[in-house]
């Protein structure tokens, strides 16, 4: 389900880094990375861009589905992907990884590592988390470029943070990564499963089958005894409906699996809303020939973004566009337990991939306007709900 | 229940018309607040409630309904709401092939192409049981609402079996137990290249069969942070009056409801 999960008595408040607390009777289960929505109160975890969780109204909600049509190149969706899966390491959520072009273990070493500065705030015990307190005049001075440093390095223990920031330039510890417990699924080495009465073709069956399992296993679906403590698992799905999945979406003007693809996302749906899990897939959009199928893919999805980069393209060139990699377009965003959705300010946004932030920005056609949606990371998001009530229709 | 469009319909829990059959559609935006209207009005009401829940769970319209003063859990228990749950039932029916008695509504997944019969029995034994007075409680007229009926069609059933299962749904609840059925159906651009298998052709089909119908879009100027969309409300005139009413508003969907106002009048502008 999608609704605040009913909590367990007496946890401590230990994920929580903003102190605005939404009023409500049951008490959200502290799982680290999670912080619960402004809006409705819906539990949320970063997408590990920070500004792309601005954007979205705060970040993912659990139980819910990711959509990205890719650029051409699938740089800039392949980018997303990694972010997510990192921010899933850091933050110590399980991931379930499919793909069916690259090996999940390539997509992992790939993974971008986080700012050591932001690292060094993780607890390094099993105790509550001691911030380091430069102000404090009784701690031990100790030399100004070995502040920041993590005192021990010890195995990861999860952060208290919600959204990280990432080095694109350099790839994540081994062992950071290896801390983190990883699912994959890869098309390629699945022994095809004949499934006569099954409506979807055999990856896709297989690949819901195996989310199926992780699920119960793990007991994401709340079948485990109440002492296990709770993780939310995230799923990354790359390149769902290209030809290397058995479908030919992507390739043909009527497709013989037409609905393959969108029934596997409509019991995608099912499973994320009866588990703490979170999904982002991406989709090769630019492929499709029907329109109306991928009108029907936006539908299926909770969120729903799209990458156009500009690379290759006539806006490469064109000065408006100089400073920035590509646009981005939010398509849909969810409404969830509640009527109204979060509306966003603007919908002309252009995005760049700097090498310590993805940055997405409102991209004007007046010249020498830009507003940094992201200015600061934490003061933005509590300034959300001001934002929303002014009426800002005067252009 | 929103006020303004009890007014803009002339409608009251207390006072509307039956056998009546509104469709509800969207093209290229959300008209998922008008379920949650209908369903807190007819549960108000005091009907007898079928409801198809094929696209979202129930603690979401639960939550909805909280906001909007029904309890649907109450409801559900005391026998005035019959919930399907679309989500969570087909995970069962796809993966683990289970054929049980259960899943018959929902055999449209694992044969697409054989039709709605299924549903439209599980539809037909829970609006026909509000005759059984075991309870003591009995309920007003049926009606049956689905959310939403496009999904159906991403499933791989075809537009002509979708519009023959509404043809019996609205012989058995409007005609036979004079109810009402409240439809969602969502729409793709208007110049899709398939017209052939689209949700256009479904939806009118499905405006030819209604007696009301509630067109939700965006605003033909672009978009607007104040004003969420418009709405097209089209009455059938039935009798000797040739022209059919239809009218245009604008709406503004809020935390506990929506505010409609005539084109031109919004709160920002004025």
């Amino acid at each position: 389900m999608a609704a605040p999960v009913r909590g367990m008595i007496g946890s401590t408040s230990i994920g929580n880094t903003t102190s605005f607390q939404k009023k409500t009777r049951s008490k959200l289960v502290s799982i680290p990375g999670t912080r619960p929505s402004v809006q409705n109160g819906q539990l949320l975890v970063s997408s590990g861009v920070s500004s792309l969780d601005y954007v979205i109204g705060g970040g993912l909600a659990v139980g819910t589905l990711l959509l990205v049509e890719e650029d051409h190149y699938d740089s800039y969706s392949r980018m997303l992907l990694k972010y997510f899966l990192a921010e899933g390491v850091v933050c110590g959520h399980e991931l379930f990884l499919a793909s069916a072009r690259d090996h999940p273990d390539d997509i992992m070493q790939e993974l971008p590592s986080p700012i050591v500065d932001d690292v060094a705030g993780m607890k390094i015990s099993e105790g509550q988390s001691q911030p380091s307190d430069p102000e404090n005049p009784d701690t031990m001075k100790i030399a100004w470029r070995y502040q920041n440093q993590p005192k021990v390095q010890t195995a990861l223990a999860s952060s208290v943070r919600f959204g990280h920031y990432y080095d694109v330039s350099k790839t994540m510890e081994p062992e950071l990564r290896q801390a983190a417990k990883c699912h994959s699924f890869y098309q390629l080495q699945e022994t095809p499963v004949v499934t006569a009465s099954s409506p979807l073709p055999s990856p896709y069956h297989s690949l819901l089958k195996s989310i199926q399992t992780v699920i119960r296993k793990e007991g994401f679906d709340g079948s485990t005894p109440q002492s296990k403590v709770r993780n939310v698992l995230r799923l990354g799905l790359h390149s769902l409906g290209s030809v290397l999945w058995g479908d030919d979406v992507c390739c043909k003007d009527n497709p013989a699996h037409c609905h393959a693809l969108t029934t596997f996302l409509y019991i995608l749906r099912g499973l994320l809303r009866t588990s703490l899990s979170v999904a982002m897939v991406t989709v090769p959009s630019h492929l499709t020939q029907n329109r109306a199928v991928m009108g029907r893919i936006i539908r299926l999805s909770d969120t729903a973004i799209a990458l156009e980069s500009f690379k290759g393209s006539e806006k490469e060139t064109n000065p408006l566009y100089k400073d920035y990699h590509g646009l981005l377009h939010v398509r849909q965003l969810p409404r969830l337990n509640c009527l109204s959705c979060e509306v966003p300010d603007t919908k002309d946004l252009a995005f760049k991939l700097k090498r310590k932030q993805f940055t997405i920005e409102h991209c004007s056609f007046w010249p020498g306007y830009h507003s940094n949606l992201h200015s600061s990371k934490e003061k933005m998001y509590q300034r959300l709900p001001f934002k929303m009530s002014r009426c800002e229709s005067q252009v | 229940m929103f006020p303004e469009l009890n007014s803009i319909l002339n409608s009251t829990p207390d006072s509307f018309k039956s056998s009546d059959f509104i469709l509800v559609s969207d093209r290229r935006a959300d008209a998922s607040f008008l379920i949650h209207h209908h369903l807190s009005f007819y549960l108000r009401a005091g009907c007898k409630v079928c409801f198809l829940g094929l696209v979202q769970s129930f603690s979401h319209y639960s939550a909805v309904g909280q906001r909007l003063g029904v309890s649907l859990a109450q409801a559900r228990e005391k026998g005035q709401l019959v919930f399907l749950e679309g989500l969570k039932n087909s995970i069962g029916v796809i993966l683990q092939e289970d054929t049980s008695q259960e899943t018959q509504p929902l055999s449209y997944l694992r044969t697409p192409g054989a039709g709605l019969e299924g549903l439209f029995r599980f539809v037909e034994s829970s609006v026909r049981q509000s005759g059984d007075g075991d309870a003591g409680e009995s309920w007003g007229p049926p009606v049956l609402l689905i959310d939403d009926l496009s999904v159906l069609l991403s499933l791989g059933v075809s537009v002509g079996a979708i519009l023959d299962f509404t043809l019996y749904c609205k012989a058995t609840v409007c005609s036979e137990l004079q109810g009402n059925m409240v439809i969602l159906v969502r729409c793709e651009e208007e110049d899709a290249d398939d017209d052939e298998e689209g949700s256009n052709l479904l939806q009118r089909g499905l405006v030819h069969q209604c007696n009301l119908a509630l067109h939700v879009e965006g605003l033909p100027t672009g978009y607007c942070r104040d004003i969420h969309g418009q709405m097209e409300v089209w009455w059938r005139q039935e009798g000797e009056t040739i022209c059919n009413r239809r009218k245009i508003f604008h709406f503004k969907v809020h935390d506990k409801g929506a505010s409609f106002f005539a084109r031109g009048t919004s709160s920002a502008v004025l």
